[in-house]
Parts: structure tokens; C-alpha cells; sequence
């Protein structure tokens, strides 16, 4: 399949706004101006660039704790999500989600999940009322490799199946839950594996690789629009960073991180896009600079922003 | 008005919602040909399809979670669990998921989903059959708790349930499916938060939710013979609350005993309590407040023990007279 210029360069901006934005997350967290925890991405970009640029504007995606590049690649506003993750009254839930609660259903964002595996199940009942409705929109679905050993992993593979519903799993095998390493949980080779118990087509790619990402994701989408059923794509992938702020890193080696960071994703596609003469390394230069400039107004955007108010304490308990 | 059950009661109102809004379905275990384990969703698939009358593989939490991400979507899905005890299995999708959904994400989610599920002791189906949860559930923010008695309340508490944009638990109890009563053929919510004083009375307030309304009002008959006055309140909904037809009740009465079947310990009669003696209520209080309410003990299967295990009629009418020597 031959990809547009247009949405190469696309993805490129997404993952560099991704990685811009939680390097800013990181370097506010250390000032303690975001507070709680967050999780970051950095180095796992491609994962969510190129799997959401798959989806149609109206498509549905429920993402993991560690969705910022999915929020990104699916149109949300860096200045509304720094708000949030800020504790701001203008983030996209009012300052009462924070960085693991962003959504947007406008946006066709289902949201992220706190809960290890909460959200597959929610995101197949989405997929469920797509068929029901017969909208022709999918569903794509996040999760880790954490999230595969889960009930709700098999209970909603085995319901989407059975009902062929409108979704793509994508996990994001970064191998590690927290600290445990996915070959200690999990006896098979790969986790797509799993799909062959849900008469299930599993596949397992290079999740570093954008342009694989997107294009197999994209034939999952087609064969899901036309009612073919459910596909599980696993992305093999690395988080450079730790699982959240408290980490030390103390069940890998520094070897092993400095490996996969020979292997970024970003750096590997800007290669290819010079490579393919796509792209000069001028144009990318001027790309990294836009980007790290949208960051510098989402900061700015979300310290001027007021704190919610206590009266919101109590609002939006229920629905009217 | 003709008289119907309890069970009928809960079918016709899902099969007029279902009639009404096309974006109402079910979901659950068995409910389809075999018309769910007690036979309440029995022939809604001949009239409305397998896809909207939808039987579903032996999986609580998906049931519940697909239940919540076609809500969030648009569409108004009823799921069954089967017994309340099961909800056990999609706890995580009730209490974290449904529950703080639209709170957490800023008020730009809803979740208009109910969770109907059949509660209670009495049928001999022991520990992981019987339970009476509601207190798990009530304890949760975001959440609306129903416990009706009647057909004429279940039927209207599940249309408001139906057409509620939150996330409801439905408690329905096993024993009442059976229990007749009048129920018009009119289209007609019961509203949430209203209790209904079904006695009145001057001496003693009673408080009692599902089947232990009606053996509250049994009591109360029984005690009308000995000149006693009992004031019996079914609240209907346990989340929202109507405290102020307690307060006002106990004000007028100077006695509140509360009657519940799960067990005593973190009950939902222990809020109750609470409500009271934090109200204007307090200082009219003759005497202390009681609970009746089932033992701390997991519900046995031998019939006697079974019995003995939760609030019989007569243990109210005991208690009844035991709290106006006070």
C-alpha cells in the first residue's frame, strides 16, 4: 500500500509532539507542577501513530494509562491535555482525570484506563453497538502486555469473536508489567498467539516501526469495517523510561535500555523519510522546532489556566 | 387494574422500553430461549430477536464492561447478572468503570446502564446464591441503587432505571418474582428517591427495603391486633436517598427500627442510622434506634438455618415490642 506523503508527515509530527510533550511531562513532574503519577511512552510512539492514523476521524479507540501518543495521534489538543494533566479547570475533564483519565468522545476517545484491562471489555461493548447500530465505525482498542493475562483480556476476545464485532486489539508489548518481564507470565512465544484460542487472526510486528504499524493495523480496520471480524496485532516495543515515577529500574539492565534506544522510533523514521528524499533534514529540523514551540504554548496555556473551583467538587457526580 | 407479578412486572416494563427506544437492549447468561435462570426474560427473544434479547457467554465482567462501552456509545443497554453474588465478577467494571466514568472524565461521559440482578436468601441455594449486597454497591459514588418490593414499583422503577443516563444496580429478589399485585396498563415511572410510607402509623417508624417491606407490613398487621401502631417506609431507592420521609416519620413517631436481610455489619441500615441521628430527628428519639437485620454469617443451605439467618416476621414482631418497652 502505498502511503501519502501527507500522512507520513503527519505521523512523524504526531510522534514527535508525543515525545516533545512527555519530555515536558517529565520536566514539570520534577518541578512538581504535575503532580500524582504518569506514564510515560518515550520510545514507543509508533505504536500509537501509526495504528490510530488507521481510523477514520468518527472511529472509536479505548486507550491505555500510558495514552498520551494515542490521545495525540487521534486529535487531541496538546493545550487541553497539559491543562489536564495540570489539574486545570480547562483540561479535558475539568481537572478530575488527570494524566491517566484523559478522553474525549467527540474525538472519538473512549479513554484511557486506570485499571490494567478495564477498558477492553468497554471497548468491544463499543464495537458491540457499532454492529448493532450499523454505523460502519470500528473500534480500535489498547492495551499491554500487562493487560493480557487479565479475565477481561479472554472474556472480550472470545465475545468479539464469537459476534465478529468491529474492533482491532492492538497490545502494545512493551515487555514489561511494571517490573515483570512478559516472558515470565506468559507461556507463549508471543501474546498474538492468544488469539488462535478466539479463532482469532493474531499477528506480532516491529512496533517501532510506523509505517508496518499503520499498514497492518490497516488491514485489520478494512477487514473489521467489512464485518470481517476481530484481528489481534501485538507491536513489539520498549518504554524507555520507567513504569511510572517511582521506578528505578532495578529489573533491567542499563544495557538493555540503551539497546532499544538504538532503536527509536522517531529517529528511524526520519531516516526513512530523508532516505526516500520525502523529507530534507531541513524540513524535519523546522518540524522538530513547530513542535517544540506547540509545547512551549501548551505549557503556557495551561499555567495561565485557573485551577477548578471547589464548587466542582461535587458536580458531574451523575449525568441529567 | 389487573394483578400481575412481580416477574411480569419486570418483563413488561423491558418489553414496553424495548418497544419505545430501539436503543434499549439486553444482555446476559441464558436470557434468551431459556428466558433467563428465572424465567423472567422468557419469549422477549421470539418478539424482539436474538441481537436485542442478547444471551451472552459466561463472562460477568465483559457482560457488564460491553454493557458500558455501548452506553458510553449511545445505546441503552439492560444487562442481567444472573444472581448478585456474580457481581462479584464485574465488580471492577461497576464500581471503577461505570461508576466514576462520567465524574472522571469531566462530565463528558454517560453511562446509561442498568445492571438488573436478583438478590436474597429463601430459596435454598445457600452461600454464593443468596447474598444481599446492596450495600457494596450503595457505598459507591456514581452509582444508583435500587431495591423495589412491589410489581407496581418494580415496574415503574425500572422504566426510570431504563431511561436514567447512569449507571443503576437493579435489585430484584428472588422470592418476590412471585408476588401479585396491582399494576396498571398505563405507561408509568416511579420516581428515584422517593420513599413510600406503605403503613402509617403513630408509634414505631419501620424502615424495610425488598422482601423485607412485606414482612414488615406483616408484622405490623400482627401488632395492630395488641393496639401497636407501626409506620412501615419502603425507600425504593437506596441511592439517592429520601431522608426526609424518615426524619419526618421518626419525628412524628420517636422510633426507628430499620429491617434488612443482608447481614448487619456495614449494612445499608447502619446509614440509615446515621441519617437519623445526624438530622433534626435526633433529639425526638424515645428510646434507641434497632436494627433488625440478617446474622454475620454466610447464608447456610439447611432450611431451618436458612431461615434463621435473616429477619423473619416474627423476629420483627419481637423486636417491635421489645424496642416500645424502651
Amino acid at each position: 500500500m502505498k502511503l501519502s506523503k501527507k500522512l507520513k508527515l503527519r505521523m512523524l509530527e504526531q510522534m514527535l509532539l508525543t515525545r516533545y510533550f512527555e519530555e515536558k511531562v517529565d520536566e514539570l513532574f520534577a518541578k512538581g507542577l504535575i503532580h500524582g503519577t504518569t506514564h510515560l511512552s518515550i520510545g514507543e510512539e509508533a505504536m500509537a501513530a501509526g495504528p490510530v492514523n488507521a481510523l477514520k476521524a468518527d472511529d472509536f479507540m479505548a486507550i491505555t494509562h500510558r495514552g498520551h501518543g494515542s490521545c495525540i495521534a487521534k486529535g487531541a489538543d496538546i493545550n487541553i491535555m497539559m491543562a489536564e494533566l495540570m489539574g486545570k479547570e480547562t483540561g479535558y475533564c475539568k481537572g478530575k482525570g488527570g494524566s491517566i483519565h484523559v478522553a474525549n468522545l467527540e474525538e472519538g476517545n473512549l479513554g484511557a484506563n486506570g485499571i490494567v484491562g478495564g477498558g477492553i471489555p468497554i471497548a468491544t461493548g463499543a464495537a458491540l453497538a457499532q454492529k448493532m447500530q450499523n454505523t460502519g465505525k470500528i473500534v480500535l482498542c489498547f492495551f499491554g502486555d500487562g493487560a493480557s493475562n487479565e479475565g477481561t483480556f479472554h472474556e472480550s476476545l472470545n465475545m468479539a469473536s464469537i459476534w465478529q464485532l468491529p474492533i482491532v486489539y492492538v497490545c502494545v508489548n512493551n515487555m514489561y508489567g511494571m517490573s515483570t518481564c512478559i516472558d515470565d507470565v506468559c507461556p507463549t512465544n508471543n501474546i498474538s498467539d492468544r488469539a488462535s484460542a478466539y479463532q482469532m487472526e493474531g499477528i506480532t510486528i516491529d512496533g517501532n516501526d510506523v509505517l508496518e504499524m499503520f499498514e497492518v493495523t490497516n488491514n485489520a480496520v478494512i477487514k473489521a469495517r467489512k464485518g470481517q471480524g476481530p484481528t489481534l496485532i501485538e507491536g513489539l516495543t520498549y518504554r524507555w523510561k520507567g513504569h511510572s515515577k517511582s521506578d528505578a529500574n532495578l529489573y533491567r539492565t542499563r544495557e538493555e535500555i540503551e539497546e532499544w534506544k538504538k532503536k527509536c522510533p522517531i529517529k528511524r523514521f526520519q531516516t526513512y523519510l530523508i532516505e526516500q528524499k520525502i523529507m530534507s533534514e531541513e524540513e524535519i529540523k523546522k518540524m522538530e522546532e513547530s513542535s517544540l514551540e506547540t509545547i512551549e504554548r501548551a505549557v503556557e496555556f495551561a499555567e495561565q489556566s485557573p485551577y477548578p473551583s471547589l464548587d466542582a467538587l461535587e458536580e458531574d457526580l451523575y449525568a441529567y | 387494574m389487573e394483578e400481575i407479578t412481580y416477574g411480569q412486572a419486570v418483563r413488561d416494563a423491558m418489553r414496553e422500553e424495548l418497544q419505545r427506544d430501539e436503543n434499549v437492549f439486553l444482555m446476559g447468561e441464558d436470557i434468551g430461549v431459556y428466558g433467563g435462570a428465572f424465567g423472567i426474560t422468557f419469549g422477549m427473544i421470539d418478539e424482539f430477536g436474538p441481537d436485542r434479547v442478547r444471551d451472552t457467554p459466561i463472562s460477568e465482567a465483559a457482560i457488564v464492561g460491553a454493557g458500558v462501552g455501548a452506553a458510553m456509545v449511545g445505546m441503552r443497554p439492560i444487562v442481567e447478572i444472573m444472581f448478585s453474588d456474580f457481581l462479584t465478577l464485574a465488580s471492577d467494571q461497576i464500581m471503577n468503570q461505570a461508576a466514576k466514568i462520567h465524574y472522571m472524565l469531566g462530565g463528558k461521559a454517560k453511562v446509561p446502564l442498568v445492571v438488573r440482578t436478583p438478590g436474597g436468601s429463601g430459596t435454598g441455594a445457600a452461600a454464593q446464591h443468596s447474598q444481599s449486597l446492596e450495600a457494596l454497591f450503595a457505598h459507591i459514588p456514581g452509582l444508583k441503587v435500587v431495591m423495589p418490593s412491589s410489581p407496581y414499583d418494580v415496574k415503574g422503577l425500572l422504566k426510570t432505571a431504563i431511561r436514567d443516563d447512569n449507571p443503576v444496580v437493579f435489585f430484584e429478589h428472588k422470592l418476590l418474582y412471585s408476588k401479585k399485585g396491582e399494576v396498571p396498563d398505563t405507561d408509568y415511572t416511579v420516581p428515584f428517591g422517593e420513599a413510600e410510607i406503605k403503613r402509617s402509623g403513630s408509634d414505631i417508624t419501620v424502615f424495610a427495603t425488598s422482601i423485607m417491606v412485606h414482612r414488615a407490613l406483616e408484622a405490623a398487621e400482627q401488632l395492630a391486633n395488641e393496639n401497636i401502631s407501626v409506620e412501615v417506609i419502603d425507600p425504593k431507592t437506596l441511592v439517592p436517598l429520601d431522608t426526609e420521609t424518615i426524619v419526618k416519620s421518626v419525628i412524628k413517631t420517636g422510633r426507628l427500627m430499620i429491617v434488612q436481610e443482608a447481614c448487619k455489619r456495614g449494612g445499608f441500615a447502619s446509614e440509615v442510622v446515621a441519617e437519623v441521628v445526624e438530622s433534626e430527628a435526633f433529639g425526638y428519639l424515645d428510646a434507641p434506634i434497632t436494627r433488625v437485620a440478617g446474622k454475620n454469617i454466610p447464608i447456610p443451605y439447611s432450611k431451618k438455618l436458612e431461615a434463621a439467618a435473616v429477619p423473619q416476621v416474627e423476629d420483627i414482631v419481637k423486636a417491635v415490642k421489645e424496642e416500645l418497652l424502651q
